[in-house]
């Protein structure tokens, strides 16, 4: 177990180099001048030249790459170009309504996609099951803007039932949250459907029933925890598309989060910043995988970390 | 019902007259696009106290659908009952809603299946799996349940009985988890237990035990049982009396003594005939003396177990230890050992799917110094047939292009020469031409072991090694594919590595044979050295746990099995002791030093 560990938290931290080099290259070779951002457009060649060199921008690659991690590893993820803060403030402020959606939303997407897995699973093939699989298939295939608006529009502009935007109160949190489950649900009611129908056709499912127990019994102690072993591999890999999905949905609905951070500095080249957001999504990916590993042995006593 | 904190054991009334479970008319179909498709016909039965009724037949014959109907646990609605009564005692289980169907599975009628390995849920521990079982017809306190469920598995004979109760399926072996099915099935003194193919998947010394377990729970319960298998030594060894079904009827009814000394139907008296037995002696040709095809002088095979920080090797799988034989040309050389005892993996080793120390030599070449070409040129003269034919053939490819895909990946011939080629070996193994365009999926289980042998054919090998080649048929094919082994290995002077559990098949096929544990060999000689005059005390276990197919066999009551075969890991560094092969006359190899 320990030395489970070890191995995976070296290998995230390769992994995380990998991260920070390929963003950084992509923002190098970005058209986009984050100088000229900063100076405005009214600013003269000299002016620019000046904060350019302020920056060290002017720079070889290597040196400017160089310097970034010299600094990363002492935990320092550089100024933002624009609000001229510590990039490390800005998203430790940032972080905790972040963490808060992304609990709340993997947890609305879990409940909201395996009920409707499980229950299709057990209507299979008639006209329930056709339902729900409609369902998921629009939820997969409409762009996140859309649903974002979409409930924005109908349960809080029309219906008023919940603010328009903002953070606070729980109510602040239900949209947001939901538009995320619902977004993430098609995928994970498809994964639990199949893999609950194939753990009912297994031989411990009919030894279950043999055994003359109800149907409620067999289906949540025996089936369920079965069928959600590959799902729970699945969570992990899925946050990588969640922070996707929480950009889009943190910018719609005014979610004062490091999605709507992020949204913010790629709008402005504020490459510090895209920097940081892009390391602390790529961290929350790695948690979130290695959690799945460590997690699953609990599930299934077969599965042994070494 | 009886309270269930009382042991398995107890009070035995005498068979009652009256029968426990009756059938009368039993049709089950199949909805298809076409209407209703019977697979059981008109099916009438019944099974008395204490009583053992065994139905036999072959796959598809419909004896596992009618024990489903009779537990109510058809893949409703596709398969149904569509006629006829099951009666428990008075209540006409056909007519039941699924709520009052659910309280009589498991309490008055239980049910044990063919595969302990799944048959398990594999995240509940023992303890679980029992006590919910007691829980679903008893409305008892947890420790009584607890009590009952430990009770329950101490009677099915099981060491350490409080520790499994803790332990998860995936911690047992096949025959202890066979057990556990057992002890769960009969918890609750169930009035008919329904035992379908209950050994099938069990290595023979296992199946011995659990075949012992389920006669002696029957005489202390009185639990009638109904047995599905196609296994006649099985029937002759359990039944009192026997139903033969064949695609879904009843083709025979009669006291299994009678069945087996006079067969009335033709069905049977083949179905009977078919059956391997052991001690039938089939001429076989003497051996040459010719050089051998095959030398395998100490050859070992281990498996590492990886762990640690630095992904050392912390254990090791020693599945084949120093293992020495010679195969001589156009001979039957037959490995034979329990699951897990390296049988397969001296095949694997021998085609070089697994590395191996010590030296195998093939058609006179070494096979470790050997590059790329050269393996490769080794590999014409050895081909493999496996076990499943199914899995063994590209489901999206022709019985021809399979057959003649040796040829391509060997770039011998044109595309019409092949296919020539793959016409012939057709025929040769009773195939017929118009068949080369089908698929997999259009043939019998039988005849796609057929196109694995005509595949292996393709290249003219000089030994064809044929794992459980011949395992998973049904008797009357096994019959059949076995004669044609026997016709090609005389026509074409090929040699058989012959891997196989079936002690009876073995004695029926070999001229010589090995007998394998824990990765050794432990006893070798020609087939009448072995079978006749077997020294070894697990040689001597094996011959002596087969069913015998003669319901007027007496066992010699010699000492009851028990226990598990120990496991081949150890750690790295350390290893089996090694044993030490003593020739006690005529070539007859025998192991003089074993430990137990």
């Amino acid at each position: 177990m320990a030395a489970f560990l070890f191995r995976r938290l070296m290998q995230s931290a390769l992994i995380l180099l990998g991260v920070s080099f390929i963003t950084f290259v992509l923002l190098y070779v970005l058209p986009a001048d984050p100088v000229r951002q900063i100076a405005g457009r009214a600013a003269t060649a000299q002016t620019v030249e000046n904060i350019r060199q302020q920056l060290g921008l002017d720079q070889p690659f290597v040196v400017q790459y160089g310097r970034y991690l010299l600094a990363l590893v002492q935990g320092d993820l550089g100024r933002s170009y624009l609000q001229k803060t510590e990039v490390v403030d800005l998203i430790l402020s940032r972080l905790p309504a972040t963490l808060l959606l992304m609990m709340a939303g993997i947890s609305a997407e879990l409940v909201l996609g395996l009920s409707m897995g499980i229950a299709a699973a057990l209507m299979r093939g008639r006209l329930g099951d056709q339902v729900l699989m409609m369902m998921s298939f629009v939820t997969v295939s409409a762009p996140q803007f859309v649903v974002s608006l979409l409930m924005l529009y109908v349960f809080a502009v029309k219906l008023g039932w919940f603010p328009i935007g903002g953070y606070g109160t729980a109510a602040h949190l239900v949209l947001p949250a939901l538009t995320l489950g619902i977004l993430g649900s098609g995928w994970y009611s498809r994964m639990m459907r199949s893999s609950m129908i194939e753990v009912l056709r297994a031989d411990y499912i009919r030894t279950a029933r043999a055994k003359g127990l109800g149907r409620a019994r067999v289906v949540l102690r025996h089936a369920l925890p079965n069928a959600v072993l590959p799902i729970i591999a699945m969570i992990g890999i899925d946050i990588g598309i969640f922070m996707g999905g929480i950009v889009v949905v943190e910018s719609v609905f005014g979610w004062p989060g490091i999605g709507q951070l992020a949204w913010q500095a790629i709008q402005r080249v504020d490459i510090p910043i895209i920097m940081g957001v892009t390391l602390v999504s790529a961290l929350a990916i790695v948690i979130g995988n290695l959690l799945a590993d460590l997690i699953a042995p609990f599930i299934d006593p077969r599965i042994r970390l070494r | 019902m009886t309270v269930a904190a009382a042991p398995l054991s107890g009070a035995v009334a005498a068979p009652d007259a009256l029968p426990v479970l009756s059938v009368e008319g039993l049709t089950v179909s199949v909805r298809t696009e076409h209407g209703l498709r019977p697979l059981v016909r008109d099916l009438s039965f019944h099974v008395n106290r204490g009583e053992t009724l065994a139905i036999a037949g072959e796959s598809g014959s419909g004896k596992s659908l009618t024990s489903l109907a009779i537990m109510g646990l058809l893949p409703f609605p596709a398969v149904r009952a569509t006629a006829g009564r099951i009666r428990l005692g008075a209540t006409d289980l056909t007519a039941l809603p699924e709520a009052q169907m659910r309280r009589i599975r498991g309490d008055r009628i239980a049910m044990i299946f063919q595969e302990p390995m799944s048959s398990l849920n594999p995240v509940l521990t023992i303890g679980t799996q029992l006590i919910e079982a007691i829980c679903a017809h008893q409305d008892v306190s947890p420790s009584a349940a607890q009590t009952a469920a430990l009770a329950a598995l101490t009677s099915v004979r099981l060491s350490h009985p409080k520790r499994r109760m803790a332990q998860y399926p995936h911690e047992l072996s096949g025959g202890m988890r066979q057990r556990v099915m057992i002890a769960m099935a009969l918890a609750l003194r169930p009035e008919v237990l329904i035992a379908d193919e209950p050994t099938t998947a069990l290595d023979v010394t296992v199946q011995r035990e659990v075949l012992d377990l389920l006669r002696d729970l029957q005489r202390d319960l009185g639990t009638a049982i109904i047995l599905i298998t196609h296994d006649m030594g099985v029937v002759a060894e359990m039944a009192d009396r026997v139903i033969v079904m064949k695609s879904g009827a009843m083709v025979e009814q009669a006291p299994v003594g009678s069945l087996f000394k006079a067969p009335a139907k033709a069905y049977t008296r083949d179905l009977l005939a078919a059956v391997p037995r052991m001690g039938q002696r089939i001429e076989r040709p003497e051996p040459t003396t010719a050089p051998p095809v095959a030398r395998l002088q100490d050859v070992i095979v281990r498996f590492p177990l990886k762990g640690g920080l630095f992904g050392r090797t912390v254990q090791q799988v020693h599945a084949v230890e120093k293992v020495s034989f010679d195969i001589r040309r156009g001979e039957t050389f037959a490995l034979v050992g329990e699951s897990g005892c390296g049988k397969s993996t001296i095949a694997k080793a021998m085609v070089g799917l697994v590395p191996h120390q010590g030296s195998i030599t093939l058609a006179g070449q070494t096979l470790s110094g050997l590059n790329r070409d050269q393996m490769k040129a080794v590999r014409r003269r050895v081909q493999m047939v496996f076990q499943d034919p199914m899995a063994a053939l590209n489901p999206r490819k022709t019985a021809g292009d399979l057959i003649a895909e040796p040829l391509l990946i060997h770039d011998i011939g044109t595309p019409d020469d092949r296919r020539n080629a793959a016409a012939d070996l057709m025929r040769r193994v009773g195939l017929s031409n118009d068949q080369l365009d089908r698929y997999p999926h259009e043939f019998s289980g039988g005849q796609r072991q057929r196109i694995c042998i005509a595949r292996a054919l393709a290249l003219k090998p000089d030994l064809i090694i044929a794992d459980e080649s011949v395992s998973a048929l049904d008797v009357s094919v096994q019959a059949r594919v076995l004669n044609l082994l026997r016709e090609l290995q005389q026509e074409l002077g090929l040699a058989y590595l012959f891997i196989s559990h079936d002690m009876a098949v073995v004695d029926n096929i070999s001229d010589r044979v090995a007998v394998m544990y824990l990765g050794q060999i432990v006893e070798m000689g020609s087939r009448a050295q072995v079978f006749s005059n077997p020294q070894h005390p697990y040689t001597q276990r094996l011959i002596e746990a087969v069913p015998v197919p003669d319901p007027a066999h007496i066992r010699p009551p010699g000492v009851r099995l028990s226990g598990d075969i120990p496991s081949p890991l150890y750690p790295a560094g350390s290893g089996p002791a090694p044993v030490v092969l003593q020739d006690i006359g005529g070539g007859h190899l025998v192991a003089q030093s074993w430990t137990r």
